[in-house]
């Protein structure tokens, strides 16, 4: 990471994942706050309730008796005209599931912090991105952050981002590997990121003078309104949706460049890339995980590969097109999967192999399932992964239909 | 856009609507039988008398009017048959809309 350009007020704090999150809802001068303990997410609902008790922080925090209600706060919150933070982990999540579609359709710019945690059965409360990737289709962007100053600098960007395109933002970083381990942190001064992030400007507002329906029944074809206008059907909403997805890209890629200019660390790209210029094997990974590749590439240059990292840092909107220009060179992709699509593969291998497709590619593609519920990844197992598929490679076989599990069985 | 048609003319970007008449669309579409009042035993009607109107009160989306005859908006009525439970005169009998058609 680059530190070009610290800012003079910048302040350097040992933090742990979840104090990052929650001072990037604090410097986003979030209005409206609605979570429910979960681990390993419970340190930052209890670090935002001491902000609002003790009056460093001017919002309503609202306790709430479940998640589904957390979020459904949230959405009527930023209906009315708040911007509004809530955060959760793994079964959190997962009853969350119906508000998420509700925040993305109605187009609401609620910013979650995701802790990701594996879901049960069996009960586990330890780290994987199951939860997170299990919400891929639910309309929000997700980011995933590498390491604490990313939580931060992701929660500031989340919200501009979400603002401007109106599209609910899920930060997500790794529960305990995160969430719970201090490294230094930059924060920016309060004075910096008002500049950065002006207050919200709501596309819906709730006023008795003016009164509005929203996000009412809507049937399947257009209709006009009393005015004669011809308004959208539910299709019609929904692709809006995907077109505003689709045009984020733009947003969030512009939002991390001015981000850098303002801070020194640029995040203008939608992942991160490491000895990428050289590298004919390339490692791919989401979150912490990829840090965890950095060093398999070190032992693997030793041994004489060219090997490179790229680390996803924007799932959704995924950046295929980015992608294809930076895996162009390589003739083996080796990405490693902290989640599962039961039945096929690992979700970040299938979103590589999809945008490789008719781009004259010929790259061996090998995926691994590693760290399910909390299981340890030591990078000497991703570097006999990545040693493992140089043998496919002689073989010359590019894809395999499922992918191979680091584990005892 | 669908023969010259597009819905983007609206400016919004979730579903959103102002009070008025079928701005829920036009909701009758739902119906599968509709309620067809009989003059003789209907209580206004046969006295030629603003009284009773109790399908008028209980009518969850307001289209009964309040005149002599009572008129029922078909374009919204979704067949509930709350104004034909509530009738004293059973004036109100609910028909499917298929022994409509076949009428």
């Amino acid at each position: 990471m680059t530190n070009k350009k610290i800012d003079r007020k910048t302040e350097i704090q040992i933090l742990d994942g979840n104090q990052a999150a929650a001072q990037g809802a604090k410097l986003s001068r979030v209005q409206v706050i609605a979570a429910y303990p979960i681990t390993p997410q419970t340190p930052l609902t209890e670090t935002l309730s001491k902000f609002v008790e003790g009056g460093t922080l001017n919002a309503e925090y609202v306790a709430v008796e479940s998640e589904h209600s957390a979020l459904a706060v949230c959405v009527s919150a930023s209906i009315a005209g708040a911007r509004t933070f809530t955060g959760t982990s793994s079964h959190g999540l997962a009853y969350m599931h119906e508000m998420l579609h509700w925040t993305a359709g109605a187009r609401l710019p609620v910013v979650l912090a995701c802790v990701n945690r594996a879901l049960g059965a069996p009960w586990n409360v330890l780290n994987d991105q199951q939860d997170s990737i299990s919400q891929r289709d639910t309309g929000w962007i997700q980011i995933y952050a590498r390491n604490n100053q990313e939580i931060l600098d992701s929660m500031l960007q989340a919200y501009k981002i979400a603002e401007t395109v109106y599209v609910p933002v899920m930060v997500c970083y790794d529960g305990y590997v995160l969430s719970h381990t201090e490294m230094p942190v930059a924060i920016p001064s309060q004075e910096d990121i008002d500049r950065f992030l002006p207050p919200y400007k709501p596309h819906t507002i709730l006023d008795p003078a003016d009164p509005k329906n929203y996000n009412l029944v809507t049937l399947a074809d257009p209709r006009a309104n009393t005015e004669g206008i011809l308004c959208h059907g539910y299709m019609e909403l929904r692709y809006l949706l995907q077109e505003a997805l689709q045009n984020s890209k733009e947003t969030i890629t512009k939002v991390g460049q001015e981000f850098g200019e303002l801070f020194g660390r640029s995040y203008a790209n939608m992942f991160w890339e490491d000895k990428l210029d050289d590298a004919d094997i390339v490692i791919v990974a989401m979150g912490s995980l990829a840090m965890e590749a950095i060093v398999a590439a070190d032992i693997l240059r030793k041994e004489g590969h060219k090997v490179g990292v790229l680390g996803l840092r924007v799932f959704r909107p995924f950046p295929a097109a980015d992608l294809v220009k930076a895996l162009k060179k390589s003739r083996l992709i080796v990405i490693f999967d902290k989640n599962i699509s039961y039945g096929s593969e690992g979700a970040t291998c299938s979103e590589i192999k999809s945008a490789l497709y008719g781009n004259h590619m010929n790259a061996v593609i090998r995926n691994f399932i590693v760290g399910l519920g909390g299981r340890d990844v030591k990078a000497r197992e991703l570097a006999e992964a990545v040693n493992k598929s140089l043998l496919s490679l002689k073989e010359g076989v590019l894809n395999s239909e499922y992918p191979e599990w680091i584990c005892y069985i | 856009m669908i023969n010259g048609y597009s819905t983007r003319i609206c400016k919004h970007i979730c579903s959103e609507s102002s009070p008025g008449i079928g701005e829920g669309g036009r909701t009758g579409e739902w119906r599968n039988s509709h309620p067809v009042i009989d003059p003789q035993k209907c209580i206004p009607a046969r006295q030629n008398k603003p009284t009773c109107f109790i399908c008028w009160l209980y009518c969850p989306d307001a289209v009964i009017s309040k005149t002599i005859p009572i008129q029922i908006n078909l374009e919204y009525c979704k067949g509930c048959g709350i104004c034909s439970q509530v009738c004293p005169a059973q004036a109100i009998t609910m028909v499917t809309e298929e022994e409509f058609c076949s009428e």
